[in-house]
């Protein structure tokens, strides 16, 4: 058993240690907003919190964050609430098909813990290793910013 | 109230059955607004439910921006009926004749103080409204032509489960399949590996695996992968002169035989790639068969075509499968949709009734999934002495546009060639004009005086290809909007007036003309252009124009697109300015990266256009009244255009061969 926090509570997970922890969120403990694009962390959409920054967490194995904390994107939501980053998203109506969306949403939640007034250039930068097909890109970097905006005020 | 489409359910919601599926083209928001506004009712009591052969109409594909045209309108006479039913038999119930009778919300109120709800009154409402009962009075729509948020963004955005891939069924099996990275004949040999914790599945060279734990059946079939053997196919290397070589039927698609005046002929040849779909979700399908019946899950854009098919494969009967809409990731044509399908549910024989989840890993779908076909092309014109064109040839070589299943005898599905009793296999074909595939937009919306267009049909197709997003029109358009700038160059000629001089249209000269003042006011320094590309979709659908303006560096960069479209009524607005605006930015990324090679496996080998790289984008609808036309494909072919021709602005060099990157351009250079 492998044991690790997810959105704040312990969990306990019997999946082999060298797992991706992406099969073990999806499978085992049921979020599904952490999606398979890839495999081998290029793309950005199973991307999730792990000490403070936004990996890909189908190139995590599960030995890697045994007994760390980890936050998905059902975990940026606080008390019902959801994070500024997903507020702004839907206010900029900042997606097509949506796939890509939550691994941007941790990945931009993750830079403006980081960094409170990022510019666009930074935020385009933070972003780069999300990708999109759609064509969402320009309100997405439009609704990080108003996020940041919005949390300073 | 029977009505097969439309049901006023307990909780005082109503909901609608959609022919057309959500893509990720915000279908459903639109389709709800046009379901509210008929019926009226609030815009959130108004549910669009998922497409199954079990219960939706067939409205055949959901593609060629036909959703709202189509899709739209069968719903809104589904509603205007059920509407003028419900008053019908509300001015029973309440005493007081259907012209005294108000809606509000699904309230029906009348003159006389009494009222009731379509919740009320629909089970015992006739299905057939008498005639001219209740119609309707004209005036300023409540819900349609406003920007209604998307009804499916906040469960994404909180990354709820959404899609297929999401899905689970009890007792699901999780499945991967085993094919190479490269187009195969046959399996040649397929080691045993003793693998212990997965169940392999084979049929000839059709082989997947099954498994309790999804990394296990990743990893199995990894393993299989990388130790099984295949007798490839090959894949020309010059595809372009390949086509040239490999013609089954020429066709003119339109002559007019004019008698030219003498003057200067000048002529180019242009060409584009393979396009991948290259959505950021791979393919994902549930199968269960179970007693004789089988129920699939997928993210095809046709659940009737896609049974039909699986019926002729499975050597089921029609009555006995059920295919089910699921949302997927963005969906950009004929994508692996159907194909995994197929495979889910060959595997899902091999699994005792219980549910098996297939999802193509991302080799899968760089592998499998059917690219956009390449194009060549050959433009030659003619200008007389005050520099009008007086002559024009088009001439094309590609591959069909459409290989989607259930539109030949034979299957087209991938699994279908590779197993034992392999189906003989669905070549790609295009559709008759309009709207055409490979010469989708090859007529110019310009008026030459003598014209002739022509398509050089391929059948044969070394590697799979099918629709992409505007089919041929991207290529084709590519090719006429540059040739237009190398004329207007050649005619020492502004290429906005150049372009408006060739063009009565009005609504076509009306998007060129409403880029006048960007276009005018560009103030390019050292290695910045700008230019210009227009196309009226399909020559029936929706007008744009796109401006580039760029800056060539190390690589070539966009820095901004003004896209002006008149797409009629937008049922909302802001959600054709988002699919506008889409479909530039994956515009530019194919037109400055893109270029499928066979044996391409991951994002390394087949990159995209990524957040720093994306330009600004400008969105300007024009305010029309005229019906309502798709806009999900018009920016494409311009996008390309306007890049190309801001380049040669920028560089003074002209890149005729897609995409153009930095190895293109300096070879120009020299």
């Amino acid at each position: 058993m492998t044991e690790l926090e997810v959105n704040g509570q312990r969990r306990s997970v019997s999946a082999g240690p060298d797992t991706p922890l992406l099969y073990v969120l999806r499978n085992d403990l049921g979020l599904v907003g952490s999606r398979f694009g890839c495999g081998t962390g290029q793309c950005g959409a199973c991307f999730v919190i792990v000490e403070g920054k936004a990996v890909p967490s189908c190139d995590t194995p599960l030995w890697s964050v045994e007994n760390k904390s980890v936050t998905t994107v059902e975990g940026l939501a606080k008390g019902g609430e959801l994070h500024p980053v997903q507020k702004a998203l839907l206010a900029e109506q900042a997606a097509q098909c949506g796939y890509c969306i939550s691994g941007i949403a941790v990945a931009a939640a993750a830079l403006l813990s980081s960094n409170h007034n990022p510019s666009e250039t930074q935020v385009r930068q933070a972003l780069d290793r999300n990708l999109c097909r759609c064509g969402a890109h320009n309100r997405v970097v439009r609704a990080v910013l108003r996020a940041a905006k919005e949390t300073q005020a | 109230m029977k009505n097969p489409r439309i049901r006023f359910e307990r909780d005082r919601t109503v909901w609608i059955a959609s022919g057309k599926v959500e893509l990720g083209q915000g279908i459903n928001t639109a389709l709800a607004q046009i379901a509210a506004e008929e019926l009226d009712v609030a815009f959130e009591r108004v549910r669009i439910v998922p497409p199954s052969t079990a219960h939706s109409p067939d409205e055949g594909y959901t593609s060629g921006s036909m959703s709202i045209q189509d899709g739209g309108k069968g719903i809104r006479e589904a509603c205007v009926q059920a509407r003028a039913s419900l008053l019908a038999h509300a001015a029973e119930l309440l005493g007081a004749p259907v012209g005294e009778l108000a809606v509000d919300d699904g309230t029906i109120t009348a003159k006389n103080g009494g009222s009731v709800t379509y919740w009320e009154c629909a089970a015992e409402a006739g299905e057939v409204p008498p005639a001219g009962a209740g119609v309707k009075p004209s005036g300023p729509t409540k819900v349609v032509g406003k920007s209604a948020p998307r009804i499916d963004l906040p469960a994404k955005v909180a990354g709820k489960p959404a899609y297929v891939q999401d899905m689970t069924l009890p007792g699901m099996l999780f499945a991967r399949i085993v094919r190479p990275s490269r187009p195969f004949s046959m399996l040649m040999s397929l080691p045993e590996l003793g693998l212990k914790e997965v169940n392999l599945v084979r049929d000839g060279s059709f082989v997947g695996v099954l498994a309790e734990r999804e990394e296990l059946a990743i990893a199995a079939a990894a393993k299989l992968r990388a130790n099984a053997v295949w007798k490839e196919t090959p894949v020309p290397e010059d595809f372009h002169g390949w086509l040239r070589e490999n013609v089954t039927t020429r066709t003119i698609l339109k002559e007019i035989q004019g008698s030219p005046p003498p003057g200067k002929s000048i002529g180019a040849s242009y060409s584009k790639p393979f396009i991948a779909h290259a959505s950021i979700g791979p393919s994902c399908a549930i199968a269960r068969l179970q007693d004789g019946k089988l129920e699939v899950w997928t993210h095809s854009q046709g659940i009737f075509g896609l049974r039909h098919e699986l019926s002729g494969v499975l050597g089921l009967p029609l009555d006995s499968i059920t295919v089910n809409h699921a949302e997927g990731a963005g969906c950009y044509g004929h994508n692996g949709a159907d194909d995994v399908a197929l495979d889910a549910a060959l595997l899902a024989r091999a699994a005792n009734g219980r549910p098996v989840k297939l999802q193509w890993m991302r080799e899968d779908e760089f592998a499998w999934e059917p690219y956009g076909p390449a194009m060549a092309l050959d433009l030659e014109a003619r200008l007389d002495a005050s520099g009008s064109i007086v002559s024009w040839k088009h001439e094309l070589w590609s591959n069909g546009h459409t290989n989607r299943p259930g539109r030949s005898a034979k299957p087209s599905l991938i699994a279908a060639r590779h197993l034992e009793k392999a189906f003989d296999f669905a070549p790609a074909i295009d559709p008759a004009l309009p709207p055409e595939g490979a010469g989708r937009n090859a007529i110019p919306l310009y008026d030459f005086p003598d014209l002739q267009v022509v398509k050089n049909y391929v059948r044969e197709t070394p590697r799979r290809a099918s629709s992409l997003r505007a089919l041929g029109a991207y290529g084709n358009v590519f090719a006429i909007e540059s040739f237009m700038d190398e004329l207007a160059a050649e005619a020492g000629a502004d290429p906005v007036g150049f372009r408006l001089k060739h063009l009565k249209d009005p609504r076509a000269r009306a998007v060129l003309e409403a880029l006048q003042v960007p276009w005018k006011s560009f103030d390019g320094k050292e290695n910045q252009g700008h230019g210009i590309g227009f196309a009226r979709y399909k020559n029936i659908g929706a007008y744009c124009a796109v401006l580039a303006e760029v800056e060539a560096g190390e690589a070539l960069r966009v820095k901004r697109l003004v896209v002006a479209a008149d797409v009629g009524l937008a049922i909302n607005p802001d959600g054709v300015a988002n699919q506008l605006e889409g479909g530039a930015i994956q515009a530019t990324s194919w037109t400055l990266k893109e270029e499928g090679r066979t044996g391409a496996v991951s994002w390394e080998d087949y990159p995209i256009l990524r957040f720093s790289e994306v330009p600004a984008v400008d969105v300007r609808l024009l305010p029309t009244e005229f019906p309502s036309l798709g806009a999900g494909e018009a920016a494409q072919g311009p996008t390309a255009a306007a890049i190309a021709n801001a380049l040669h602005d920028a560089l003074g060099v002209r890149v005729r061969d897609l995409p153009l990157t930095p190895e293109r351009i300096v070879r120009a250079m020299e």
